[in-house]
């Protein structure tokens, strides 16, 4: 924290705000910035996220795009190669796939397919995640698909001072880098210092709730329910170690095995659905790295291997504190919902 | 919109080498005299002679693919000289002449077809992006920089090659719509060169694909994309719309690819002898060296300073691809990314390990 970081700097901020103010701060500091997507200017985004930004900043610095997500991704490429710094939001999660092959084919490869001649320094912007009783394609979950793409980096945020100081990280980032917003916490409320600088810290995993039984790892929206399964759990005895991953791709494996080292035991939680999903890449990258120091196997609490259901059913699908305190169960050795459970299919 | 009426195109150059009136277009070749038509016609030789040379390189296992350009010389040629060197071109990789225009360094660019590169050139070296092999993926590219040109208040401006094919992929489509929407300085240029790989362009189109443009609100030309006078008049119409702040242009160069799509294509299973002597009848070299002949600017002379010309540029390729040397195994971790990446240095230190394992230290 630096001297600058007195009082007047520091603001409480809903999780939405801290982007918007996010925004502000590197269209102000670099006039290579712009920002650009669908309903982002007049209307400030379908979550106001980018609100008031096209009046002080002006139509070429925030732009409203044509509906078009590939043409968003594509022209940023242009822009990049013109020596910008284009801020692109995808509206929904599930409206990313138009532009999939503009980010893995072109934007996560030029870098490497030119001998780093060519820097595509692209920030692409994401609401993601359920919980806000949306219609389909509103609630997905597709960080994996990035974060398995070789070339891109992939963070998410869980709360206020992230959401700010990460996405200023990723704009200066001279890397591509998914940005994913935990949609359902864009109401989340917390402290901000807005004079934060920039200190490459992005891709460093952060223990919340240091502990000696378990290591429980989550990432964006679920990071609040990881910290009341913790707290619920030590009521119970069981001291967990909560991680908030941060940084998707890469991740910041030492962190998480250093815990594992201490704790022996593992659970990743996700909302995304679990089959080649980042709870799979961690739990088999910390079973190679921490075998001889694992007392069960790890533990993956995620969503299920089906399309993301109905509203109706969401509550089922995500991942919630008591699907994380059996797993606690599971991962101890106590008694647990599939204690009894046979399946004969 | 459309700058020219349907179904026809704009000649400037017959076959049979007699130039033609074409008002309207005319005036941007006025400065196009003997000179500089021979110098235009030294470069498409070049291309060709590239190109063959090229083709021979993969035959002789040289090179492991080339995409042979043959027939569409004066489309590629007519069409970069139209442009200044600090445009920008984003095309895909059958460029070469192109490229070769803009000064290309033929090691870099041979290093792609002979596996050690992804990409070979520097981009800004040449103000030409890396080739696209995803079709059509580039007019998006095109499209952003001409954006951020206008933006910068510059009077650069870009220029997207594609083929026919390329103009059913959504990425060519979505590209015209935001043109057309922020007025992107940018050049569309479709060398509709009558084939994706083996199928017909009445695939992709049932009518001239530059009937398309103005449904976008954008301007088309549509051009025998076998005459370097007609390329480069409408290339240099659209730059100067384009620098005037009047927008995209579209071009539909219609010409003809003489070859296979690689050298691994064989085009004998998709097309027919007889087409493909029809159009050597209309061949873009032939016409303007009957021209050059006739009004006697090609005497014996330069036929052989051109001919040597073109022996020293297929004598340099034919040494740059000797002269490459396999890549360093570990250098494809680099520059994966631009900043340090804590992954994939671990992984690429596990990778250094096992190569020293070997006895002599690396697998060989």
């Amino acid at each position: 924290m630096t001297e600058q970081a007195t009082a007047g700097a520091v603001r409480t901020l809903t999780l939405s705000k801290s982007i918007n103010e996010g925004l502000r701060r590197a269209l102000t500091d670099d006039d290579k910035v712009v920002v650009m997507g669908e309903d982002i200017g007049e209307l400030g985004g379908v979550f106001r996220v980018t609100d008031g930004l096209k009046a002080e900043f002006g139509p070429q610095r925030v732009i409203d795009t044509p509906l078009a997500e590939a043409g968003i991704i594509g022209t940023a490429v242009g822009l990049a190669y013109r020596g910008y710094r284009p801020v692109c939001e995808i509206q929904f999660d599930g409206f990313i796939y138009p532009g999939f092959d503009q980010i893995v084919a072109q934007v996560a490869k030029l870098h490497a397919r030119t001998n780093g001649d060519v820097r595509m320094p692209i920030t692409i912007r994401v609401p993601f995640g359920g919980g806000i009783g949306s219609v389909e394609h509103h609630s997905e979950s597709p960080e994996a698909y990035f974060a398995h793409t070789a070339g891109l980096r992939v963070v998410t945020c869980s709360n206020p001072q992230d959401a700010y100081s990460m996405l200023r990280e990723a704009i200066a980032s001279d890397d591509p880098v998914l940005f994913f917003e935990p949609k359902r916490r864009y109401w989340t409320k917390g402290e901000v210092d807005l004079e934060h600088v920039p200190d490459q810290s992005m891709e460093r995993a952060r223990v919340l709730t240091s502990g000696t039984d378990i290591t429980l790892v989550a990432y964006g929206p679920l990071v609040p329910t990881a910290l009341d399964a913790a707290a619920a759990a030590s009521e119970d005895g069981i001291s967990v170690e909560v991680i908030d991953l941060r940084s998707l791709q890469p991740v910041d494996f030492d962190a998480v095995a250093a815990s594992v080292r201490v704790t022996g035991r593992l659970i990743v939680t996700h909302e995304a659905q679990r089959f080649g999903g980042m709870g799979a890449e961690i739990s088999a990258t910390i079973t190679e790295r921490c075998f001889e120091f694992l007392e069960s196997a790890p533990e993956r609490v995620t969503g299920f291997d089906t399309p993301y259901p109905p509203a109706a059913f969401e509550d089922h699908f995500l991942p919630d504190m008591d699907r994380i305190l059996d797993a606690v169960d599971r991962s101890m050795g106590r008694r647990n919902s599939l204690s009894e459970w046979r399946f004969d299919g | 919109m459309l700058l020219t009426h349907s179904g026809e195109y704009v000649q400037l150059l017959t076959p049979r080498g007699e130039r033609v009136d074409a008002p309207g277009f005319d005036p941007w070749v006025a400065d196009i005299g003997s000179a500089e038509l021979r110098s235009l016609y030294e470069d498409m030789l070049i291309s060709r002679r590239l190109d063959t040379e090229a083709t021979a390189l993969q035959r002789q296992g040289e090179i492991g693919l080339w995409p042979p350009l043959l027939g569409q010389e004066a489309a590629q040629v007519g069409s970069a000289h139209a442009l200044r060197q600090s445009d920008f071109v984003f095309g895909s990789y059958r460029e070469n002449a192109v490229a070769y225009c803009r000064g290309v360094d033929l090691t870099t660019m041979i290093s792609v077809w002979r596996g050690n590169a992804n990409a070979g050139w520097n981009p800004y070296d040449i103000s030409m992006a890396a080739p696209a092999i995803i079709i059509g993926a580039q007019t998006l590219h095109a499209v952003g920089y001409a954006m951020g040109c206008d933006f910068d208040a510059s009077d650069d401006i870009s220029i997207a090659y594609f083929g026919d094919g390329a103009t059913s992929q959504g990425d060519v489509n979505e590209a015209m719509v935001f043109a057309a929407s922020y007025a992107a300085p940018v050049i569309f240029f479709c060398q509709n060169n009558q084939y994706a790989i083996s199928e017909p362009v009445g695939v992709q189109a049932t009518k001239p694909i530059a009937d398309r443009a103005p449904g976008f609100g954008i301007p088309s030309i549509r051009v025998d994309g076998n005459d370097v006078l007609a390329v480069f008049a409408a290339t240099a119409i659209a730059a100067d719309r384009a620098r005037s702040g009047n927008g995209p242009t579209f071009i539909e160069a219609v010409t003809y690819r003489m070859g296979p799509h690689t050298t691994s294509d064989d085009p004998t299973r998709y097309r027919s002898d007889d087409e493909l002597a029809e159009w050597r009848a209309k061949d873009p070299l032939d016409r303007v060296e009957r021209y050059l002949t006739r009004i006697g600017a090609l005497d014996d002379t330069e036929t052989a300073r051109i001919s040597e010309h073109s022996d020293t540029v297929a004598r340099e390729l034919r040494a740059a691809i000797r002269a490459l040397r396999p890549p360093e195994p570990l250098s494809f971790f680099d520059n994966v990314f631009a900043e340090p990446n804590r992954h994939l240095a671990r992984q690429r230190s596990q990778h250094e390990a096992y190569l020293a394992s070997f006895d002599g230290g690396e697998l060989s």
